[in-house]
């Protein structure tokens, strides 16, 4: 009998060859360089913006922004396309997007439940967790639970959770409440707090553990 | 279509595996081909119909598929599918990248591209289109996710489907995916943001105080009236 792996999958089989996936990637670049259908320069770039430009430190700026101008913040709250450009931030996958405002009685957890649909103009890439059909499945149904279990994030029965599956073109960016003690902080210290995790909903912003803080920073 | 891809609210994924300081990326091939489905090449004409090309994976290969595996497998698929490469001369260069991976590659600029690209990237290509006409519906009114079931695109989960909710907010006309994904034009509908109770998506499995926000098209919601939802108001019947 054959294996459900050996089917004849819908116009493609190379994924049951013993192809490895770096030869495969290979040679799709090679023929599509030659046939001049993309070139070098644009490849090159493209990782190198996602690699060291965009990331979840321009997010960080956004809710440190916030956090210290109130001003920013109601501005960020009724339009947050226009308050990131500001900083100059958005782009693609960040073209439309709306802030939601954690506060002591709500949480909010974003999500894309069809596909992986992320705020990339102020996180960058999603992490793979974020992809996965273990968070994309579970989140909507059991989002506490999830939340406990799986990310170490307890949210108290005070607070309502929302949760928002990202099934069209606007894209959503936590605003994290900011931690007690950080009165003090400079802007810049505050952004090297807040975490990409806190801004996706899946963590908070804790002023003693900033182990998973936002990463490449510029 | 009711793929595999529609996955939430399905029980038996485990534990969400959370790998510490995750790299942006774990390997070169991850890199190429990221920027290969993010050039767009020209396999594709729109993000619709390169998600659509990411559904249509068949499931098996969908769930096993490492995440970039999937844009390699959409991209083989639609460039085979196209005649915009062969079999042979793929199977060809995989053979030759085989026995030497490390086979030079041509090395090419395009700055049009690379200028339109850059733009691209720092502004978007907001499916947003211009508002013509008034709303069918406002904030606060009740709605119904229809029961569709297309076997083309479609951005409304199956989990809300048939469920009341509530309109949230109104974010402004964009193109319908549903038929953009199949190169039937722009359509531009009304996208709402709906807020449907826990309650009402789970039933005795939902949890405490939650809501689920999820932003849907306007032919995707119907008044509770159209749906046909006021039983009390209909006489009874019998069973078919």
């Amino acid at each position: 009998m054959k294996t459900a792996v050996s089917r004849t999958y819908s116009g493609n089989d190379y994924g049951t060859k013993e192809y490895d996936l770096t030869a495969r990637v290979r040679a799709l670049e090679s023929i599509l360089l030659e046939k001049k259908l993309v070139s070098s320069d644009v490849i090159e770039k493209l990782i190198s913006s996602y690699e060291n430009d965009i990331g979840p430190m321009l997010g960080a700026k956004v809710v440190a922004k916030a956090w210290s101008d109130p001003a920013f913040k109601k501005r960020l709250l009724e339009n947050a396309t226009s308050a990131c450009r500001e900083l100059n931030i958005g782009g693609r996958e960040g073209d439309n997007m709306v802030a939601l405002e954690n506060t002591p009685t709500l949480h909010n957890v974003i999500v894309c439940t069809l596909c992986s649909c992320y705020p990339w103009a102020v996180l960058g890439l999603p992490p793979n967790w974020y992809k996965s059909p273990e968070y994309r499945s579970k989140i909507v149904i059991e989002p506490r639970k999830t939340l406990r279990e799986d990310f170490g994030l307890n949210i108290g029965p005070e607070k309502k959770i929302k949760v928002w599956d990202s099934s069209a073109e606007i894209r959503y960016l936590v605003l994290p409440e900011r931690p007690e003690g950080t009165e003090e902080m400079s802007e810049a210290q505050l952004a090297s707090l807040v975490t990409r995790e806190s801004m996706i909903g899946v963590g908070v912003v804790n002023p003693k553990k900033s182990k998973t803080k936002a990463r490449r920073r510029k | 279509m009711n793929g595999i891809h529609d996955l939430g609210g399905m029980h038996g994924f485990g534990r969400v595996s959370i790998e510490e300081d995750e790299p942006v990326f774990h390997a070169e091939w991850e890199k190429i081909i990221f920027a290969l489905g993010m050039a767009r090449v020209g396999w594709v004409h729109n993000q619709d119909e390169w998600r659509h090309g990411i559904e249509n994976i068949d499931p098996v290969q969908y769930l096993a598929a490492r995440y970039y595996e999937r844009w390699l497998i959409s991209a083989e698929n639609n460039l085979l599918k196209k005649g915009m490469i062969t079999k042979e001369e793929y199977d060809a260069r995989i053979q030759r990248f085989t026995r030497n991976p490390k086979a030079p590659l041509p090395r090419t600029h395009d700055p049009k591209r690379l200028r339109q690209l850059v733009q691209l990237i720092r502004y978007g290509s907001s499916t947003r289109r211009e508002q013509t006409r008034e709303t069918k519906f406002r904030v606060g009114d009740q709605v119904v996710a229809r029961n569709m079931n297309p076997l083309g695109h479609t951005r409304l989960p199956r989990y809300v489907r048939g469920k009341h909710g509530i309109i949230a907010k109104v974010h402004g006309v964009f193109v319908l995916p549903d038929t953009n994904a199949h190169g039937k034009g722009e359509n531009p509908e009304y996208v709402y943001n709906v807020c449907f109770d826990a309650n009402e998506l789970w039933g005795t499995a939902a949890e405490e105080k939650e809501t689920v926000h999820i932003d849907l098209w306007e032919s995707y919601l119907q008044t509770p009236y159209e749906a046909g939802r006021y039983a009390d108001s209909q006489p009874r019947q019998d069973l078919p």
